[in-house]
């Protein structure tokens, strides 16, 4: 980092170091922790804050990745039937249990949200909604259905990375969303979507390039 | 699907295991317990609990960290301080209200930090919230409070980073103790460079700063807190060509080790500096490091393994010889010891290091029970029972509760204790049970994500006798951080030479006439004093280490005769290397 950056950041990152932008109140020593006057009206105080901020965004976010992941599983359902290949029916398998738990956990924030969970789950998953990023179009999981074997495996992949990748843009829109992901349970939700999605496109790229390579 | 239930249930053990089928309940679920008991049960304070809603994610305890009779439990709405002087009767001493998980807390001598990633947390520690992208109201860090007067914290310094801190790990300089290090591990996206300036979440290709693929290294001043800063963000994924994202090209390994995964974050890092080692559980790798230089750690060996989605947490054998990966599939909040769930998934990896520096995994450990489809389960956090001569490690299973393991022989490895309650909830899955268990001054912590702070004792077994848990409660920590492993040691007493033999008794590493009369001359030189006893006890170590010779267990009968030679030297420490 060029030394002008690094003394920026060095500068953001412990504040009582140095002086700060123009227009804000002068940093001093690190402030002192607001403590309100009843800690026991903190928890309260939370939950009403969270109430008040509850953000459109995080249940459009919910609603959208509900169906989003309900399309990996029709995609993961098709494997056994048609491919032998023990590393495909292990990723589809683990895709399959996670998110089918990610969308029992995504009812469950709805409803106690007072949301539906969206009726078009089947109608989306089938391709009815492309426009969720990386989600296949009817077109598209037709030619899924229709691969066998070898051919399977690598459309599998593509697909499926592709879609994996749908998803890290869908949680990366999310946090650019003013007032979104301000509870602990949408924020930790929307980071282990995040990792768990983008260590798993990592194995099925690795996958992807082992395939590639001509079995003797 | 029932033949995927985990563990092997011995003939003799037939009896169905009490963990299941237990009433659910949120403060009044059943319990069972086996080789342990709850001590005392302490729920969450006012202020952190809300009894309206138990699905409150934003008060929920996470991990915790020790000093002298003062527990520091912290969570996502902050920090809770106990007083344990009496574990049987914990007094909650303050609390820091200061919401944004995690709230994975270290503590210092008068200084305690805390990791602050979500996208909530503010400086002022307010429970509004911060709701602009980019805002410089936001705090996403390291957070540090000089703790000097426990009933008055202050804040002192707030150390932001650019994917704030998930967890961290304090690391104190071999070399130099003015001053300490705190490693951050980040896992959440990154904050925009209008946030925070030199952030970036391009990948390298792109960005060859990216604030992916790599760690930040606090340095705190002891005298001067507030002068904390970052002073290294290495790059401990590259590998030998400079690529720094060196770890997820993959093919590096041999066959079966394809599948290599996308590291570009650790979840947790355990230090072991009198070892000069960590170990990082990062993402799609378990890795080793080298940390001599404490600024500057290095990768030294790697790990994948097929069966893991998200390497979680590392544990160290006290010896170095083994570590312990725990795999977080379902990220703590999804039931993963169902009977249906695999039992290689969700789980602990126990690998062997060796003396190249080489990890050979030796085998996997899950809980050995089923648990329920509403109960969130796998592995998380534990530490050592410090039990001479064997290899123990207490966990926190969450809904799955505590288990006790002992993997002395890593690919064998045997629960030994276990507690458990009902369900929160038999309806849907209520993120609950146990973030943490870690054995403290004798007694073993359980920090309770909904329920609070349970302590518990050991209690004699078949797997586990008298001896071996005074042993063990011999050990004296001033502080315990769970992430930084301190090399335990033994003093040199009867305690400690009679769990050896107990252990000799097991193994068969005696004949039973032998270890009758090795018990018989270890009463009765305690009964002597002065040169009498030292005698004594020399006499009987020349004998055991004749005794070693013809044992099938002459390693242990050494660590007896060594231990017996320390008394009767009158020295502090038992020497016998475990």
């Amino acid at each position: 980092m060029k030394r002008s950056a690094r003394r920026a950041a060095v500068c953001m990152l412990a504040l009582a170091a140095c002086g700060t932008p123009a227009g804000e109140a002068p940093a001093g020593p690190a402030p002192a922790v607001q403590q309100p006057a009843a800690p026991a009206d903190t928890a309260r105080r939370a939950a009403a804050d969270t109430a008040r901020r509850r953000s459109e965004a995080d249940v459009r976010f919910m609603q959208h990745m509900m169906a989003h992941h309900q399309q990996a599983r029709v995609m993961s359902a098709m494997v056994p039937e048609r491919t032998t290949r023990p590393e495909i029916r292990l990723i589809a398998e683990r895709i399959d249990v996670s998110q089918e738990d990610e969308m029992r956990q995504m009812r469950g924030w709805l409803r106690r949200h007072g949301v539906e969970a969206p009726a078009s789950d089947a109608h989306a998953a089938h391709g009815g909604h492309a426009a969720m990023p990386g989600m296949l179009t009817q077109a598209e999981l037709a030619r899924l259905a229709a691969a066998r074997g070898a051919e399977f495996d690598r459309l599998f992949l593509e697909y499926m990375i592709r879609h994996h990748e749908g998803a890290v843009t869908m949680v990366a829109e999310l946090f650019a969303t003013p007032g979104a992901a301000q509870t602990s349970e949408m924020y930790g939700f929307a980071t282990d979507v995040n990792a768990d999605q983008r260590a798993e496109i990592a194995r099925m790229r690795a996958l992807l390039a082992t395939l590639a390579v001509p079995r003797g | 699907m029932a033949a995927l239930l985990l563990g092997a249930v011995p003939a003799a053990a037939q009896a169905p295991d009490p963990r299941i089928g237990l009433r659910a309940g949120w403060m009044d679920a059943g319990e069972a317990a086996r080789n342990m008991a709850l001590v005392s049960h302490t729920p969450r304070p006012a202020g952190f609990i809300d009894p309206q809603d138990m699905n409150n994610f934003g008060l929920i305890n996470a991990d915790l960290a020790f000093h002298g009779n003062t527990t520091f439990m912290g969570g996502f709405h902050g920090i809770q301080i106990y007083d344990m002087t009496d574990v049987r009767r914990p007094r909650l001493r303050g609390t820091i209200v200061c919401p944004g998980g995690q709230g994975d807390v270290s503590v210092h001598r008068n200084l305690l930090f805390m990791s602050v990633e979500e996208t909530r947390g503010r400086v002022d520690c307010g429970t509004a919230g911060v709701r602009d992208t980019v805002s410089a109201e936001r705090f996403r860090g390291v957070r540090i409070y000089d703790i000097s007067n426990l009933d008055s914290p202050r804040q002192v310094a707030t150390v932001q980073t650019c994917r704030g801190s998930h967890t961290h790990t304090l690391v104190p300089d071999p070399r130099d103790s003015s001053h300490v290090y705190i490693y951050v591990s980040g896992t959440a996206p990154v904050r925009p460079g209008a946030e925070l300036a030199g952030c970036s979440g391009a990948r390298p290709e792109q960005d060859p700063n990216t604030s992916l693929f790599r760690i930040e290294v606090i340095r705190v001043p002891l005298a001067n807190p507030q002068q904390a800063r970052i002073v290294s963000m290495p790059r401990i994924f590259a590998d030998a060509a400079g690529n720094i994202a060196g770890l997820w090209r993959g093919g590096r390994h041999g066959e079966g080790t394809q599948e290599t995964a996308e590291t570009d974050m650790c979840h947790d890092i355990t230090v072991y500096p009198e070892m000069g080692l960590a170990a990082g559980a990062c993402s799609g790798n378990g890795i080793v490091l080298d940390i001599r230089d404490p600024a500057n750690p290095r990768r030294i060996a790697e790990a994948t393994d097929p069966n893991f989605a998200y390497w979680h947490s590392a544990n160290f054998s006290n010896d170095g010889r083994k570590v312990i990966f725990t795999d977080e599939w379902g990220g703590g909040v999804a039931p993963r010891c169902r009977a249906s769930d695999r039992p290689q998934w969700g789980a602990n990896a126990i690998f062997n290091l060796t003396a190249q520096r080489r990890l050979q995994l030796a085998s996997y450990y899950k809980l050995p029970v089923a648990q329920t489809d509403t109960e969130n389960c796998v592995a998380h956090n534990g530490s050592l029972v410090p039990v001479p001569g064997r290899d123990i490690m207490v966990q926190a299973w969450y809904q799955g509760g505590i288990s006790v393991f002992d993997f002395t022989n890593p690919a064998k490895p045997v629960e030994i204790a276990f507690f458990d309650r009902g369900p929160m909830s038999t309806t849907e899955v209520v993120v609950g049970g146990y973030w943490s268990a870690y054995w403290y001054n004798g007694h073993i912590y359980g920090s309770e994500i909904g329920r609070g702070l349970d302590v518990f004792e050991l209690r004699p077994s078949e797997h586990l006798t008298q001896n071996e848990i005074d042993a063990a409660r011999l050990v004296r920590e001033e502080t315990f951080n769970p992430q930084l492993q301190t090399r335990i040691v033994w003093p040199a007493s009867f305690v400690v030479a009679r769990a050896y033999l107990d252990q000799l008794k097991r193994s068969d590493g005696l004949p039973r006439a032998r270890s009758t009369a090795v018990t018989s001359a270890l009463d009765r030189a305690e009964r002597l004093s002065g040169a009498a006893r030292r005698t004594a006890l020399n006499t009987l170590a020349a004998q055991l280490t004749r005794d070693a010779a013809g044992s099938r267990d002459a390693a242990r009968v050494r660590m007896l005769a060594s231990t017996v030679r320390d008394i009767a030297a009158g020295r502090r420490q038992a020497s016998a290397a475990d």
